[in-house]
């Protein structure tokens, strides 16, 4: 038993038992409306009693349990109610999940990135479930006058022994909302636990398979208008003439006119990047009539100057950042690359005395990995619902930092925060592309302009050309081997455009006596953000295939070098800011060896390993790829996952799985290039994204069992498969593959 | 602008639009059936995959004045109580992560298993390549549609 203060203060509760009167409700009109089975088998209570606000108990015992953070496709919307579930002690087939307004005096971190959602939840939604469970259980004390430590709960269920007595938790609601709130409560043992643990069904999946409205871009509203945005072509442009003439005069067309998404000296905060503020606006009674109006558009852009655009920072502060002006093409960003690689970068980590290590080794490899900048691709494009009047705005859609944008649009439209509700639907993928919000801004513009209720749709085009992208990168590793082929130096010079991928205190620092590692930028106009597993997911990839070529020159077998090094690390670590625990790396580099049946005959296949931590969990994968046709196709990731307690693992394993298959298919055939400031790819015609022919056969997940909380899954299972991928087709081909997409023009090997 | 009749999902159906419009914004817009997903615009995804006469098809490039008196089944149509073998497949293997591809896949899945029950491995691959999963689930697209075949 764990007794764990609750840090949920009086004044949470009272705002929403306040708000439960009424405009709680009202805010699920949309969401919450299209119930399916298996909650439509459920009797709807006829009152609800809210114990906090996480969590309302119905009379006959069915409890709504909120989802607070935003459902990307990480499953956080079964998972985290699970938590919940959990510490109440409630049967699962009760319980109804409902996505949770915005309301960060209730909720901690309304967000979704880093993997963070279980593991910054984990303690606050247990927390609210045993609060529950404590109130329920002094309720029944006091009704039966009996002592509360005497009750014990079992699925929804109040049971007194010695005195026989048995209660529902709906016969105890209304009596257990009346009372304050405990200072402390109890956890359950990890051993105690029946919901964690155990496999339970997506909860949005009868909707999802029957085609139910969930998404944003299925939102409507009576009298609501679409939108469309006009962009410049090209980044470094800006607007110089609109002529609408022929879009206004066309079917259906409401309004064509010009904004500004963010004014030139507002202090944007980080989720405001946006190359293109200055847009177009096409507004019409429906898509097609406004896709068409928009194509009659004739609109002239011409190139924009060096400017800067003021980002506020988190210590309350602003900085100026520098926009370069100019037309940036891919093959003018390379050799820049590999210019500034011949350079000194900036030192950020160095250990004992690389140079000399370097000057006395026996043998010095060295090797250069590049990718190439990405598009997030969501299957459900960019998308926002806005309704601004004079005295209020509400807004409907998919966005993954709600509570951010919220400010955004605030400042913006000129309403106080408290005007302003954004309800979140489900997403069409999330990758980090959602973290970024100036479509909500956008739509608060385009409504409190138009008057009326509107939905702002990007089509696929919009959606590639206007990204927030992953940055192109480029990593120069070297390694010192000395005469018995011990790794004595290790060398990372890693940069990128607009920034470096480096993790200068990752996995082998630690691990090496002599160690350098270094980083550069190159400034542009292209806009960028956060990708699955940022930086790592470049820089894991080229880290672990330089591993596997050290660990060869070496003579070694890549798993026992591995092995080897982390040992080292925990043993006698050098330096003291190492960014992993070595025996939970080592810890999943076994069992990926052990499931996988590593050194035994793979007759026909061709194997690579990989390892990385990052977002606080450790993974590791072993890939068996066959050629076929001349082709390769993975046949089988062998997975091996440290995350601490798996919450739900048919979900935790779906997402090691799809986790695999993306970062395969990136490595293997995305990339997004330029030719003057154009995006070369701006639809899936030319944008190639890993499809069912290409998919391993088959993904294999052992998760290691150790009781540790729980820590993310969106984005660990990412980066390494992309190192052991890399690794396995040099065993298939004999070749290295140093630059991503190894697969060019998506049919042959690099 | 111009009236079509149409058969969607067994019912007659009746809308006043520019011939060109697609099926898809037709549904959507027009009819408030949102379940056929808007994913690229030019039959690359397979988001917006509908059933014409039966046949899998790509919606967000097909003309509501090329349809005729062709039926139209949507994801909405594809079962009265979302209990079609593969829909129920696909909760068994609890196949979803975001979701949004998933009706895309379950119709062109239902619309592969009418023509062949027992699809073979390569076969599944086939038939399934035009619709993307970004999220990756494409192992278990695959194995839900092995449980909903007849070899199973």
């Amino acid at each position: 038993m764990t007794l764990l203060k609750t840090s949920i203060g009086r004044r949470s509760f009272l705002k929403t038992s306040a708000l439960a009167g009424g405009g709680f409700m009202l805010s699920f009109s949309w969401l919450g409306a299209c119930q399916t089975k298996p909650e439509d088998a459920l009797a709807m209570p006829k009152e609800w009693f809210e114990l906090n606000g996480y969590l309302k108990v119905g009379d006959n015992g069915v409890v709504t349990i909120m989802s607070p953070n935003p459902e990307i496709g990480q499953n956080v919307k079964t998972s985290m109610p699970m938590i919940v579930a959990e510490e109440l002690d409630v049967d699962w087939k009760n319980v109804i999940v409902e996505q949770a307004p915005l309301n960060t005096d209730i909720f901690v971190r309304q967000l979704a990135g880093g993997s963070q959602s279980i593991r910054q939840g984990w303690k606050g939604l247990r927390m609210a479930g045993a609060t529950a469970r404590h109130m329920l259980r002094e309720a029944a004390a006091t009704t039966w006058n009996v002592p509360a430590s005497e009750i014990t709960t079992e699925a929804g269920m109040l049971h007194h022994k010695a005195s026989g007595k048995s209660a529902g938790f709906g016969e105890m609601a209304s009596a257990a909302a009346k009372l304050d709130v405990p200072k402390e409560v109890e956890l359950k043992d990890n051993k105690d636990f029946k919901i964690i643990g155990t496999s339970r069904k997506n909860v949005d999946g009868p909707k999802i398979v029957t085609g139910k409205p969930l998404y944003g871009l299925d939102y409507r509203k009576e009298g609501m208008l679409i939108a469309m945005i006009a962009h410049a072509p090209a980044f470094g442009m800006k607007l110089k003439s609109v002529d609408d003439t022929e879009a206004r005069s066309m079917p259906g067309i409401k309004d064509v006119f010009t904004i500004k998404s963010y004014e030139d000296d507002y202090p944007r905060q980080w989720c405001d990047v946006s190359s293109f503020p200055e847009l177009v606006v096409v507004v019409g009674n429906s898509t097609w009539e406004v896709m068409n109006a928009r194509k009659a558009l004739k609109l002239e852009w011409e190139q924009f100057s060096d400017h800067s655009q003021t980002v506020s920072n988190f210590q309350g502060g602003s900085n100026d950042v520098k926009v370069p002006a100019g037309l940036e093409n891919s093959a003018k960003h390379m050799q820049m690359m590999a210019q500034y690689a011949t350079k000194s970068g900036k030192v950020v980590r160095k250990d004992g005395d690389p140079a000399k290590a370097f000057k006395n080794a026996a043998k010095v490899i060295e090797r250069t990995y590049t990718a190439p900048f990405l598009a997030h691709n969501t299957m459900e494009p960019m998308n926002f619902f806005a309704h601004v009047t004079d005295d209020k705005a509400e807004l409907v859609g998919p966005i993954q930092t709600p509570e951010f944008m919220e400010k955004s649009v605030s400042a913006r439209i000129g309403l106080p925060l408290e005007k302003i509700d954004i309800q979140m639907s489900r997403m069409g993928g999330g990758f980090g592309r959602r973290l970024y919000g100036h479509f909500l801004v956008e739509v608060a513009v385009i409504s409190q302009k138009m008057k009326a209720p509107v939905k702002l749709i990007y089509t696929r085009e919009d959606d590639m050309s206007f990204g927030t992208y992953r940055p192109t990168y480029h990593a120069v590793y070297r390694a010192a081997l000395d005469k018995d082929n011990n790794l004595v130096g290790f060398h990372v010079r890693a940069g990128g455009i607009p920034e470096s991928p480096l993790f200068a205190n990752r996995f082998p620092a630690g691990a090496v006596d002599n160690y350098l590692a270094e980083d550069w930028s190159i400034e542009s106009n292209i806009s960028v953000g956060a990708f699955r597993a940022p930086r790592s997911n470049f820089i894991a990839g080229a880290e672990q295939a330089f591993l596997d070529e050290v660990a060869e020159a070496a003579g070694k077998d890549p798993i026992d070098f591995r092995l080897d090094l982390l040992k080292r690390a925990q043993d006698n670590p050098v330096g003291e800011n190492n960014d992993y625990e070595a025996n939970r790396y080592a810890g999943v580099l076994e069992l990926v060896k052990q499931k996988s049946n590593w050194g035994e005959d793979s007759s026909g296949t061709y194997r690579g390993v990989a390892a990385y931590f990052c977002h606080n969990t450790y993974v590791a994968h072993v890939l068996d790829l066959a050629m076929e046709d001349g082709k390769p196709r993975v046949q089988k990731v062998h997975c091996a996952v440290d995350c601490g307690i798996v919450v739900n693992p048919i979900a935790a394993t779906n997402l090691c799985e799809g986790g695999s298959v993306d970062g395969i298919g990136h490595a293997m055939f995305s990339g997004l290039t330029f030719t003057d400031g154009v995006p070369d790819q701006q639809n899936f015609d030319k944008y190639r994204l890993v499809r069912h022919k290409e998919a391993p056969r088959a993904v294999d997940v052992h998760f290691v069992e150790n009781g540790i909380d729980p820590t993310g899954l969106g984005e660990p299972p990412f980066p390494p498969v992309i190192g052991a991928l890399a690794n396995a087709l040099y065993k298939a081909t004999g070749k290295r593959q140093y630059n991503q997409p190894f697969m060019t023009e998506g049919i042959k090997l690099g | 602008m111009a009236v079509f009749n149409l058969n969607i999902n067994g019912k007659q159906q009746q809308v006043d639009v520019d011939p060109s419009t697609p099926v898809l914004w037709v549904l959507r817009d027009h009819l408030n059936l949102t379940g056929t997903k808007f994913g690229c615009g030019i039959a690359m995804c397979g988001a917006c995959t509908i059933h014409l006469d039966g046949n899998a098809t790509r919606s967000c490039v097909l003309p509501v004045s090329s349809i005729g008196d062709k039926q139209i089944t949507t994801i909405e149509g594809l079962s009265e109580e979302g209990d079609h073998p593969v829909q129920q497949a696909w909760l068994e293997h609890d196949v979803p992560q975001c979701g949004y591809c998933q009706a895309g896949q379950i119709m062109s899945a239902a619309a592969l298993l009418k023509q062949n029950p027992s699809p073979s491995d390569e076969e599944i691959e086939n038939a399934m390549n035009g619709n993307i999963c970004r999220c990756g689930t494409y192992v278990r697209i695959k194995q839900a549609i092995k449980s909903a075949s007849t070899t199973n």
